[in-house]
């Protein structure tokens, strides 16, 4: 009796949505690509998308709780500079630089649940402030862009495996090795309870303080894969890289399906959402659009598919469900 | 009678507490000129803020900021190429001001009938905003003169030597004070911060209140884009980045809650003049970046440990 | 009782701001006993149940659990004890699925990660305990009825296989059978050796329910007595504080005719069995409503209200009265039928056109702190918010003169308040109750919709809304009144209209109303005339 195909459909609407538009928009890349489909483009694809799929999972987290991080790209910007500093080298160097650079994110996240949690400061206003120290400590590491990240590595990482671009498998690795699980554990699903009723899950007796310093922890390690990424991507460091990456990984998370309000959606919908961005913009350039108003179709693009989801709203029928 | 509550109480002693320390290593800092300087920075900043605060009072957010300020910013220096004396003046004014009037319409409509989060409609319309620009500017140095009206507004000095940019921000300031506690206008936005759900059932038509409030905070980023441009002599891709994030700061560290329904405009003066103050001692140190950012935000972190804790969700 | 007690609580106290919760408490209760406690709001029930659950620590006092000194700082302190609680606002999470609620803090486990498949059966076993088989564990709580999720709360609550299990007006919007189910679980668990306690305000239910009875009153223990010891009336006097008096205020006569200025009307066409009692001279028909449907929440709804009239509307919870009070404000879209206002036929689309003056159709809702209050905000400021525009000349608010009627409504109405500019919530239910009402009089209304208002309202101020509405219906208001409260609309209306299914099944005039004719015709059973009831 329990899952039938149309329940899943009515429970997961948004996920399968936004997944539908990223076929759609993948095909039309792809179609419109001068060398269409194959391993390489392919691979570039998947390249470009990565770093905003770590970024936009990282985002995700923090979401679910219903806040909001803006300090994701400071982390983001902070992890690459000090992984220009560290991931060279040997590669035992290497692998101890970005161990180093992972537990950088974890303590960026770790400090901004604090604050969150104990010090109970709205989390827009703390990351915030907490983004701006990042930033700072980011401009001391690495003042100037540059420094030297693992070449190695690089080549290694944005390559492809028998066909499948690496990056997809890191993307694919973190969701499977870290996500799935997380999710399973009671502090992971803690976090879909905390955003869905914070009131309701103290009651219930679950640890609201904990899961969420999971969230903001989770989100600062994610966010340091989206700075080891680009790191290898561009094979520099760039303290200042960040605040872009903070807006857009907003709109891939809620394009993707996952509700600023929190209690739905999560990683797999971010990342879907920060392909499917990534693709448009790709798309732009391919389309033949004229470079200068690229930036304003793109704009209008996610307008436009931000304004979907106030279709909800045409067969609303009762007013008072505007606010729940 | 003006009740006075902690955040504004401590953001101006911690302002004047800046002034006094820092008047130890700078003397300076307690000379007319250094006080009246800081507060022309200070107009820009508040100008910005002052439409801010009205967006977080009703429970929403403003983040088509930077590229309002510098659209509109754009928009009125390039009159220059297209009409001269008197007429430019007065066109410039109108078609910055209009330029913010349809932001804030565009972003009203967002969150009156499409009823996404302001954060992240505002957000897509900065992009757009930015795209509209980089379209007509063509990715230059955007063409045109700040003119005469934007010069004496932003840079003059007329009364006392006191620069005209201050009287626009006092001139707003009285405006918004006004605004909000005297109208009904203002008593609305009030309560749909608070709840917009009780304020529609009350029989308040609450869509064009939402509508209202985005254009005064439109209207009031095209103004200190005018005068920024004005200030800066020309209008530039990047002028109004460093404002963002500041303002919402001022507006929090002045006490208005982020949730909104509740804060005083005062309260924003104080944290804009906290905020401006932080920002030029930091860079009066020469401190490098790094250090500036660090600071900042450390300095707001601690500030909002001290009075902007929320109350426990379960006691 | 020879039984040594299970939980004992001792000098305990608790107050917010300046309300005390409770004061001075001394309880015990004991294992294989249902323990009713009775008192109206504001007694401390809650209060001291939030306690002994662990949401809230008391100032004074202290907490022995099975001889055992105990203190509890956050609920899972509580539920190792194997105390837990069913409160009235649910502990469910909307957004997740119900066995994913059921067992939100203890889920099955396999290798460290939560095994869904034994969750779900979990989920299962305990929904078929509470007779709910026919619930899908794996729906949305957010997609369940109230009354549904009730249920799950119960489901959970029983699954962490309590010893000290607490319902707080946990059946308030449970159907009767599935009353009875519950009631009799209870029973079972008490059997086995679980200690229960039950809150309720509800008499009848400690009657069938309990085994032992706790008065509370102001936030003080008044008594402790066995079921049966005491009469209801006695009861009633304990919770209250003195004696039953006669709490509605007298209906006017259906003989006399009204007042000379109103023109006799013929009463329009109704679908309803009703009969209008011979000799009455009806007055001014102010509102018409004529197949009035909505979604599948409303079908063909047709009934007017005159001027001066206390119409309530009748029948179980959920039946459509909600929806059709919200009708006619104005709130729902795709509204059909015609709606008249004195004859006049008329499109109301949204709250601020319902209380236009040529309409002045408004609404008391029924959560007054999310709905019908902006509790942050000053008293005056809640009073004045509906009529803005009447206090202000070109958009700026007369201070002088706001301040003036405010004082007025605060006088009239005898809120009890300390300025005006304290915060609306600073007040009690039954006083923020009436700057509900206070801000819709100072507007001015033709016609008031009164969703439950006296819900959770002390018997003080429920006298006083009972009086001040007939007051407003002499004088011309025409009232529309939800009520779940029979003794209510058989006390305070001159017409009483029952939904079933969102139709109307009956509506019942004068002397036609009676708490038996309610409630057979809630349950869509037609009564003939020998009082029988037939399906």
């Amino acid at each position: 009796m329990n899952m039938s195909f149309g329940l899943f459909a009515r429970q997961n609407y948004r996920v399968l949505i936004a997944l539908c538009i990223l076929l759609v928009t993948f095909v039309a890349f792809f179609s419109l690509h001068p060398r269409h489909l194959s391993v390489y483009t392919l691979t570039i694809w998947a390249n470009q998308g990565t770093c905003l799929a770590f970024v936009s999972m990282s985002q995700a987290m923090v979401v679910l709780t219903a806040g909001i991080d803006l300090s994701v790209g400071p982390i983001l910007a902070l992890s690459n500079s000090l992984a220009s500093e560290v991931v060279n080298g040997s590669p035992s160097h290497v692998a101890f630089g970005i161990f180093l650079v992972m537990l950088a994110g974890l303590a960026c996240g770790f400090i901004n649940g604090l604050v969150v949690v104990i010090g109970r400061i709205q989390p827009i206003v703390t990351t915030l402030a907490t983004g701006t120290v990042y930033t700072g400590v980011a401009l001391f590491i690495r003042p100037t862009t540059g420094g030297q990240i693992s070449e190695g590595l690089s080549d290694a990482l944005t390559s492809n495996l028998y066909g499948i671009p690496t990056s997809l498998l890191l993307v694919a690795g973190t969701i499977l090795l870290i996500w799935v699980p997380f999710r399973r554990t009671n502090l992971g699903r803690g976090i879909y309870a905390v955003g869905s009723s914070e009131g309701a899950a103290y009651m219930s007796g679950l640890d609201v303080n904990r899961s969420k310093m999971a969230a903001y922890t989770l989100a600062g390690l994610l966010a340091s894969f989206g700075g080891l990424f680009i790191g290898l991507q561009t094979l520099t460091g760039d303290a200042m890289t960040g605040p872009s990456y903070t807006l857009i990984s907003i709109a891939s998370v809620v394009l993707g399906g996952t509700s600023l309000s929190g209690g739905i959606g999560g990683a797999l919908e971010a990342i879907i959402g920060a392909f499917t961005l990534r693709t448009i913009n790709s798309m732009m350039f391919f389309a033949g659009a004229p470079p200068l108003a690229q930036p304003l179709f793109e704009g209008l693009i996610l307008m436009a598919a931000l304004s979907l989801g106030g279709l909800r709203l045409i067969g609303m029928r009762n007013r008072l469900d505007l606010w729940q | 009678m003006v009740k006075v509550d902690k955040p504004v109480l401590i953001a101006f002693c911690c302002s004047a507490a800046l002034i006094l320390g820092g008047s130890f290593f700078f003397p300076n800092f307690l000379s007319i000129q250094y006080l009246l300087q800081q507060l022309h920075i200070a107009s820009f900043l508040g100008l910005v803020a002052a439409g801010a605060m009205v967006v977080i009072l009703l429970g929403q957010i403003d983040l088509s900021v930077p590229w309002t300020l510098t659209a509109a910013a754009i928009a009125s220096t390039a009159i220059a190429n297209y009409a001269k004396g008197v007429t430019a003046e007065i066109l410039a004014i109108v078609v910055g001001l209009l330029v913010g009037v349809i932001v804030g319409l565009l972003n009203g409509f967002g969150a009156a009938f499409v009823r996404v989060h302001s954060m992240i409609w505002t957000l897509a319309m900065n992009f757009v905003v930015l795209g509209a620009c980089v379209f007509y500017t063509g990715g230059f140095q955007p063409p045109g003169e700040p003119l005469q009206v934007m010069r004496f507004l932003g840079v003059g000095r007329s009364i006392l030597n006191i620069p005209n940019a201050i009287f626009v921000w006092l001139g707003v300031s009285i405006i918004m004070i006004f605004f909000l506690r005297r109208t009904k206008y203002g008593r609305y936005i009030y309560a749909i911060g608070n709840s917009e759900k009780a304020t529609y059932l009350s029989g308040v038509k609450t869509r064009p209140i939402l509508f209202l409030a985005f254009v005064i905070a439109g209207v009031c980023n095209a103004i200190a884009g005018m005068m920024l441009a004005g200030y800066a002599k020309q209008a530039y891709q990047a002028m109004g980045e460093p404002y963002l994030m500041p303002a919402i700061a001022s507006v929090v560290l002045g006490g208005t809650k982020i949730q909104g329904g509740s804060g005083t405009y005062i309260g924003t003066v104080a944290g804009t003049i906290f905020v401006t103050l932080i920002g030029s001692i930091l860079s009066v140190m020469q401190m490098p970046e790094a250090g500036r950012q660090v600071i900042y935000g450390v300095v707001i972190v601690i500030m909002l440990l001290t009075y902007g804790r929320q109350e426990r969700v379960h006691a | 009782m020879n039984e040594t007690a299970f939980l004992e609580v001792k000098g305990v106290s608790k107050h917010y701001g300046g309300i005390i919760a409770l004061d001075n408490v001394d309880f015990a209760c004991c294992r294989s006993s249902i323990h009713a406690i009775l008192g109206e709001n504001g007694a401390g029930k809650s209060t001291l149940i939030k306690v002994i659950a662990g949401v809230v620590r008391p100032e004074t006092g202290q907490m022995k659990l099975e001889g055992r000194e105990v203190s509890f700082t956050i609920p899972s302190d509580a539920a190792r004890e194997g105390i837990f609680c069913v409160f009235q606002e649910l502990s469910l999470m909307p957004d997740m699925t119900v066995a994913d609620n059921i067992c939100i803090t203890n889920p099955p486990r396999k290798w460290g990660l939560i095994d869904y498949r034994a969750q779900l059966h979990r989920a299962e076993e305990l929904l078929a305990r509470v007779s709910c088989e026919d619930i899908n564990p794996l729906i949305r709580v957010s997609d369940l009825p109230l009354s549904r999720r009730q249920m799950v709360e119960i489901a959970k609550a029983l699954g962490r296989n309590p010893r000290l299990l607490i319902l707080d007006e946990a059946t308030s919007a449970l159907t009767a059978a599935d009353v009875e189910k519950i009631f009799d679980i209870l029973k079972g668990l008490r059997d086995e050796g679980l200690a229960l306690l039950y809150i309720t305000h509800r008499l009848r239910e400690a009657e069938l329910l309990a085994d032992t009875c706790s008065v509370f009153r102001n936030g003080e223990h008044i008594e402790t007595f066995s079921q049966g010891h005491k009469t209801p009336d006695e009861i009633v006097r304990l919770m209250i504080g003195r004696a039953v008096s006669k709490t509605f205020p007298p209906k006017p006569q259906r003989e006399k005719p009204a007042s000379p200025a109103f023109k006799a009307q013929e009463a329009p066409e109704e679908r309803s069995k009703s009969s209008v009692t011979p000799g009455q001279t009806p007055a001014v028909s102010m509102l018409d409503i004529q197949g009035l449907s909505w979604e599948n929440r409303l079908h063909d709804i047709s009934f007017s209200v005159r001027q001066g009239e206390i119409v309530g509307l009748g029948g179980l919870d959920g039946q459509g009265q909600r929806e059709l009070l919200l009708a006619l404000l104005g709130v729902l879209r795709g509204v059909q039928g015609v709606i008249k206002i004195d004859n006049r036929r008329v499109r109301i689309d949204s709250p601020s056109k319902a209380k236009n003056p040529g309409y002045g159709i408004v609404m008391i809702p029924e959560d007054r702190k999310t709905e019908g209050l902006l509790l942050p905000m000053s008293i005056r400021e809640n009073i004045s918010l509906a009529s803005l525009d009447k206090l202000s000349r070109a958009s700026v608010i007369n201070r002088k003169m706001e301040n003036a009627r405010v004082e007025e409504l605060v006088r009239q109405l005898k809120i009890k308040i300390r300025t005006l500019d304290d915060p609306a919530g600073s007040l009690s239910g039954g006083n923020q109750q009436k700057l509900v009402v206070a801000k819709w009089l100072l507007l001015g209304a033709r016609c008031l919709l009164l969703m439950d208002p006296t819900r959770g309202i002390d018997v003080g101020t429920k006298e006083e809304m009972y009086s001040l509405l007939r007051r407003l219906a002499d004088q011309g208001t025409a009232i529309i009144f939800h009520s779940t409260d029979y003794d209510e609309l058989v006390g305070m209306c001159d017409r009483v209209i029952i939904l079933y299914r969102g139709r109307i099944v009956r509506e019942l005039v004068g002397d036609e109303i009676t708490e038996h004719q309610i409630v057979a015709s809630s349950l869509n059973l037609t009564v003939d005339q020998t009082g029988s009831c037939q399906e």
